[in-house]
């Protein structure tokens, strides 16, 4: 079988004694930072990304992946115990996790959670192995057009989620795509946007954007929030789950599992959308829907198996297509580019043993994340006991040290600055700032794919529908943009945000 | 007078308007070019133009009856100032004062952010930040950084 042949391949790869301990680290550090309150994957693997410079491209893909998945299981950590998300896919996990945990169940929510993610882990990642391959297939036989089509969709589906107005979301990604032609257009050799300033025609700092917007400005509305949060760091008593907890978690974790991995592999589908259908799947087919929003634990097993699943096979349209499905996945893309490699499904046959083990690492990785993280359990608790205001300044200190050392440049720092301004703004008018990390990322490619179609295509517009495959993406676009606007779905969908 | 149901949303849409004409101006002094041959004006000024209009349908939404009202927030502009302040101060200071100084500088500006400020805790904080930022990333990671002021190192 020439899965498993891909498949030992990865693992030799990342079972050398150099990965592993990358891989390892990148654990550790991920759930250290992801752990801290207010601090989500994208800060995460932002602040920690410099870190992987040094690194031979493998190694650092490795480790990036471990810090990955180890923002997201601390994320999950205190969502449980102090109820607060550090992204949107964790907000689920705070419904019935914290109110496990005010009943003395921390540390059985805790388990879940990370059983539910290991089990999740390992069959997403057999099918990110067994897909990727007949997936960059079709990818050789996208043209500029579909690729521009797919983005479109990608884009689109990134924001359906978006609470409040998706005009609001689009315009954020249409502002992210802005920003990201600033710089000097590659076809023509002109720079754009640049104002005369040299750092600029390099475009802005994607770096930058993503510690300033998501960082500095997170940083600002927490200190403006004078109340003390309530903890549960005593609560924490027995780690195992009883029979009847794995009587009523197992089927949970299977069908949060099915749907993650389904809905991850769409395009600008991912963790949060997952984790959302998830919970409701749950409530829905429970037998005891009124423990939900109590403490039930289906209501933490589903949706984090829903997440972890979706989270990993998000990498499916990054590896075969080259196209970020989520802003976690665009910061994977900035992290390749800086290693020289452009992703996309040339990888796989140019750098096969870069992208089996890649695959391979992230199994690695949650198989350390479960016997990493029930036992240091403590220690993770330990550090949500700091207070906060020793905890900022040494954020700020990573984020200064790490965009500094991106480019050896002070202008960066300035530019995270400058970009703090912009995130506190966009908190403050309530934007939301993903789509546009996603959309800057995906800009200058959009820009290219768009003009190389209508060069082909001798200036016809007609192109992006003609072709039957960049059609089909269209509708699909239109159909998510049309379902999310009626009536019956846009009521449902603020319900489910009240949740919250 | 009109009624602006959610403030936040209006002034999303005037902030969408004005930095999408903002870049459809500034991209017509560049080359246009046809839909076949584009130039690099081509594809910024028509995304420019996008942006605003979808400004103003975020506008004209919030004035409609339909969805939450709310009222703009105040800005914090003491801390957003000491807080952003102390990482200007670290890129203005780490070419002449080195890495060393600029961190004490940014944890001590930094600190006076919160409310809870005391001296004695947040000089402990610095030292501590500084022999771990010195250990993780100049000897563990091997990052290059001017140490110290450059009048004194070698």
């Amino acid at each position: 079988m020439e899965l498993f042949d891909n498949l030992a391949l990865g693992f030799s790869t990342a079972l050398t004694f150099q990965n592993l301990a990358y891989a390892f680290l990148g654990c550790i550090l991920g759930t250290l930072i992801g752990v801290l309150p207010g601090l989500g994957p994208l800060a995460t693997i932002a602040m920690l990304l410099p870190a992987t410079y040094a690194l031979p491209p493998v190694a650092a893909l490795i480790m990036l992946a471990g810090i990955y998945y180890g923002a997201q299981y601390g994320g999950s950590t205190t969502a449980i115990l102090v109820n607060l998300p550090g992204e949107s896919s964790a907000v689920v996990t705070t419904l019935d996790g914290y109110q496990m945990a005010r009943r003395g169940r921390a540390g059985v929510a805790l388990a879940t959670a990370g059983i539910g993610s290991f089990f999740a882990g390992c069959v997403a990642t057999l099918i990110l192995a067994a897909f990727a391959a007949p997936l960059a297939e079709v990818a050789f036989k996208f043209g500029p057009a579909e690729y521009f089509s797919l983005m479109v969709l990608g884009l689109i589906g990134a924001v359906v989620l978006a609470s409040g107005s998706l005009v609001k979301a689009i315009g954020m990604i249409v502002l992210g795509l802005l920003l990201g032609l600033v710089g000097t257009d590659v076809n023509s050799g002109a720079a754009r946007f640049s104002f005369d300033v040299p750092e600029l025609t390099d475009g802005l700092s994607f770096v930058a954007m993503a510690m300033g917007v998501f960082g500095f400005a997170e940083i600002i509305a927490n200190l403006e929030q004078k109340e003390k949060r309530e903890t549960f760091l005593n609560a924490i008593t027995s780690l195992y789950p009883t029979k009847e907890d794995f009587k009523r978690m197992i089927p949970a974790i299977l069908r949060g599992t099915a749907l993650g991995s389904a809905l991850g592999i769409l395009p600008g589908g991912g963790a949060a959308l997952a984790s959302f259908a998830a919970y409701s799947v749950e409530k829905k087919s429970s037998k005891h829907p009124e423990e939900f929003g109590k403490g039930a634990i289906e209501g933490v097993a589903g949706p984090e198996s829903a997440n972890n699943a979706a989270a990993q096979t998000s990498f499916i349209p990054l590896l075969t297509l080259g196209i970020p499905p989520n802003a976690v996945m665009a910061l994977m893309v900035g992290a390749m580019t800086i290693h020289n490699i452009q992703p996309g499904p040339q990888v796989m046959t140019s750098n096969p043993s870069l992208f089996w083990g890649l695959i391979a690492s992230m199994w690695i990785g949650n198989f350390i994340l479960i016997i990493l993280n029930l036992p240091m359990i403590g220690i993770w608790v330990k550090l949500l006991t700091v207070p906060y205001r020793f905890l900022y300044p040494a954020i700020l200190v990573f984020c200064c040290i790490g965009v500094y050392s991106v480019q050896n440049t002070t202008f960066d720092v300035f530019q995270t600055a400058a970009f703090g301004v912009l995130g506190y703004l966009f908190i403050k008018l309530r934007m939301e700032p993903a789509p546009l990390l996603l959309g800057f990322v995906l800009g200058p490619m959009m820009e290219e794919n768009f003009r190389r179609a209508l060069l082909l295509s001798r200036g016809e517009f007609t192109v992006f529908v003609t072709r039957p495959l960049s059609l089909g993406l269209l509708i699909a676009a239109a159909i998510l943009v049309a379902i999310v606007a009626l009536p019956s779905i846009k009521k449902k969908r603020e319900e489910a945000f009240q949740e919250e | 007078m009109l009624q602006i149901r959610s403030q936040k949303d209006f002034f999303s849409g005037l902030f969408y308007i004005a930095v999408g004409l903002g870049f459809a101006l500034v991209a017509r002094d560049y080359t246009m070019g046809t839909a076949a041959k584009m130039g690099p004006g081509y594809f910024p000024f028509w995304l420019g133009l996008l942006l605003a209009v979808l400004g103003l349908i975020v506008s004209l939404q919030a004035l409609g009856k339909d969805g939450e009202a709310d009222r703009l927030d105040r800005w914090d502009i003491k801390t957003l100032l000491w807080i952003l302040g102390s990482v200007v101060l670290f890129g203005l200071l780490l070419r002449p004062l080195g890495l060393v100084l600029a961190l004490v500088v940014l944890v001590l500006v930094a600190s006076m952010a919160s409310h809870e400020f005391r001296w004695k805790g947040t000089i402990l904080n610095t030292i501590f930040l500084i022999i771990f930022a010195m250990g993780a990333f100049i000897y563990g990671l091997n990052l290059q950084f001017p140490l110290w002021p450059a009048f004194i190192a070698p």
